[in-house]
């Protein structure tokens, strides 16, 4: 396992790509909100409470207990289609690492949350849209598989368009890769808790994100199989309110519960108390 | 409109005037033999030209091919089938069928994504678009192949799960996701065939397996090219692009070590010789049976981690200090 990297411990390195770098437009309400403020406030809207996208590592920094060690930092993707287009897939992974400041679209790791020791993986939208292929899936499988070997809770934070379409079906065998992994590890008893952000759909909400015992849904994320576009084009029909949104899926049961990004860690570290702290002696 | 049907037309039209100068010659007085002979070789040369070397896109319709075998066709050269129906909680998916059957002798269960013959039948298998009750249906099916210690064979033709309402509000992530689960650890022996199109996660929630048999002309993708080509391009339009770049006919994903054997097809695709099809199909099934069922249950389930966890294409880098 290697140690912190740098530039995990130094936060706010990431480059500022952006064209614009001083302010962001809320999805929301379309308030212009002053990036620096926003930061502050884990990207929360201040006028309507709109939970803006965060990265991995934010997000790493708001669960973990500022301990956590990255596994498997350095792997990278050999595009095993070599895929061309206007743009070629090696050209627009180099585009994502700038503007994410990640290799990849998801960071594992292990780290403890309110003390109790965990694996940790987060994934990263804004990393050609945390879609799964050949890295992303053997992360998640190498986390999960490091959990089994150290009887540790498994915790995945998913953000994701789906499978990666330029790794083709080795992107979508990820999903059996990963669903296998989850196999083994459920049957020794070990919890997976998922914690689904904006978005969540396709191959990652059908495998691992859809398997975990305790499904959490951030407030306001958007989460489905077929994405927006796709069901519009094929049914033709207007969509109901609210249609996929965290709050939709609570209702139709398919999370156990919506929670806000600012009460995430307590949610998350009362279920893992739960399940990890010593049982009460007959 | 289906470009095989379109490319074929000249030869279906060739083939006619050959039947009927072959009816001629029975009946009349006149000799046509050497005519016959003659446009009988156009014909095989036609044939030739037509489906010697389809491009990603062309397999891609043969795939669709409207006279194509069905999973139904294959299911029901087994012997004795008898399908079960319905998820016992919302209600029957007809886009997946699912039963128990013999194979020369074997009992095994069997589960197929089913699209339609014909319009009203499409619609009422919902073109082979299973809901979440149908992925359900399928649970069912896995658990009793493993209870009942019979083997479990698949039979992949479908463009992909439903994007829908009623699918999203059911749950069609969960729905696949745990028939993942399901497949991966299941504890008796999975021979899976992809016979048309293998689409998206909707094909691999029945795709897991110990041995997996694809047809020549049969296609297996992550997503549809159209579904693959709006995603990338927001153009479905540019799904000929996309059949092309995404590596889904059988020799592809053999050489990528995603299907283990391709099973050929005569020269005209399946429908050119279904009955044919059909039985070296079934036969392929049978040998990987054969192998598959002297195998332990712990040996079947440990090998079929290894088989899908060797799968992917990444590196260590070496130098990291350009993007951080």
């Amino acid at each position: 396992m290697a140690p912190t990297p740098s530039w995990l411990r130094r936060r706010g390195a990431r480059p500022e790509a952006a064209p614009d770098t001083l302010w962001e437009i809320c999805p929301g309400c379309g308030e212009r909100l002053y990036k620096k403020d926003l930061a502050e406030r884990l990207r929360l809207c201040s006028r309507c409470g709109h939970h803006l996208r965060l990265g991995a590592l934010d997000r790493i920094a708001l669960l973990a207990d500022g301990d956590f060690q990255e596994l498997v930092p350095h792997l990278i993707t050999s595009d095993p289609l070599q895929w061309t287009d206007r743009i070629p897939y090696a050209k627009k992974i180099a585009g994502d690492r700038v503007k994410s400041g990640l290799l990849e679209a998801i960071v594992v790791g292990l780290c403890t949350v309110e003390g109790v020791p965990i694996g940790l993986g987060v994934m990263d939208f804004s990393f050609r849209g945390g879609t799964m292929g050949s890295v992303v899936g053997e992360k998640v499988t190498l986390l999960i598989e490091e959990c089994a070997r150290r009887r540790l809770p498994a915790v995945i934070v998913t953000a994701s368009g789906g499978a990666r379409m330029e790794e083709g079906m080795i992107a979508l065998m990820q999903l059996a890769k990963t669903s296998a992994a989850v196999q083994r590890f459920a049957a020794l008893g070990l919890p997976l808790i998922t914690i689904l952000t904006d978005p969540t759909t396709g191959g990652v909400s059908a495998s691992f994100g859809f398997q975990a015992d305790i499904i959490i849904a951030e407030s306001g994320a958007a989460i489905g199989f077929a994405g927006r576009r796709v069901i519009d084009q094929t049914i033709r029909q207007k969509l109901p309110e609210g249609f996929q949104s965290a709050q939709f899926l609570l209702e139709h049961g398919q999370v156990d519960m919506v929670v806000r990004r600012g009460e995430l860690k307590t949610a998350l570290a009362r279920f893992l108390h739960f399940v990890s702290d010593q049982k009460v002696p007959a | 409109m289906n470009v095989i049907v379109e490319l074929e037309k000249p030869l279906v039209e060739l083939e006619a005037k050959i039947d009927g100068l072959k009816k001629l010659n029975e009946t009349q007085r006149v000799d046509f033999s050497a005519e016959i002979a003659a446009l009988e070789a156009k014909a095989r040369q036609l044939k030739n030209e037509v489906f010697g070397n389809l491009t990603p896109w062309q397999r891609v319709h043969m795939a669709r091919h409207p006279r194509r075998p069905l999973a139904l066709d294959y299911i029901s050269a087994l012997d004795g089938f008898t399908e079960l129906h319905g998820d016992r909680t919302f209600r029957d998916d007809p886009a997946i069928v699912t039963g128990y059957a013999y194979l020369d002798g074997m009992p095994i269960f069997v589960i197929g994504e089913q699209k339609g013959r014909d319009t009203k039948d499409n619609l009422y298998r919902n073109f082979g678009m299973p809901h979440p009750e149908g992925y359900r249906k399928a649970q069912r099916i896995m658990q009793h192949a493993e209870k009942f210690k019979r083997p479990l064979v698949s039979f992949i033709d479908t463009p992909g799960a439903y994007p829908g309402i009623g699918a999203e509000e059911r749950g069609q992530s969960q729905a696949i996701a745990q028939s993942l689960i399901l497949l991966a650890g299941l504890r008796t022996p999975i021979v899976v065939n992809i016979t048309g199109e293998g689409g998206s996660g909707g094909a691999l929630a029945i795709g897991i397996g110990d041995h997996i048999v694809m047809l020549q002309h049969a296609v297996y993708s992550v997503a549809s090219p159209e579904a693959a080509a709006s995603i990338l391009w927001r153009d479905a339009g540019r799904a000929e692009e996309a059949a092309k770049r995404l590596h889904l006919t059988s020799d592809e994903l053999f050489e990528f070590g995603i299907i283990d054997e391709v099973v050929s097809e005569p020269l005209g695709g399946a429908q050119a010789d279904a009955t044919r099809v059909i039985a070296d199909l079934l036969a392929a099934d049978k040998r990987a049976l054969a192998r598959l069922t002297r195998l332990s249950a712990d040996e079947l389930v440990d090998r079929r981690y290894e088989k899908f966890r060797r799968i992917g294409s990444h590196v260590e880098r070496v130098h990291d200090s350009a993007a951080r």
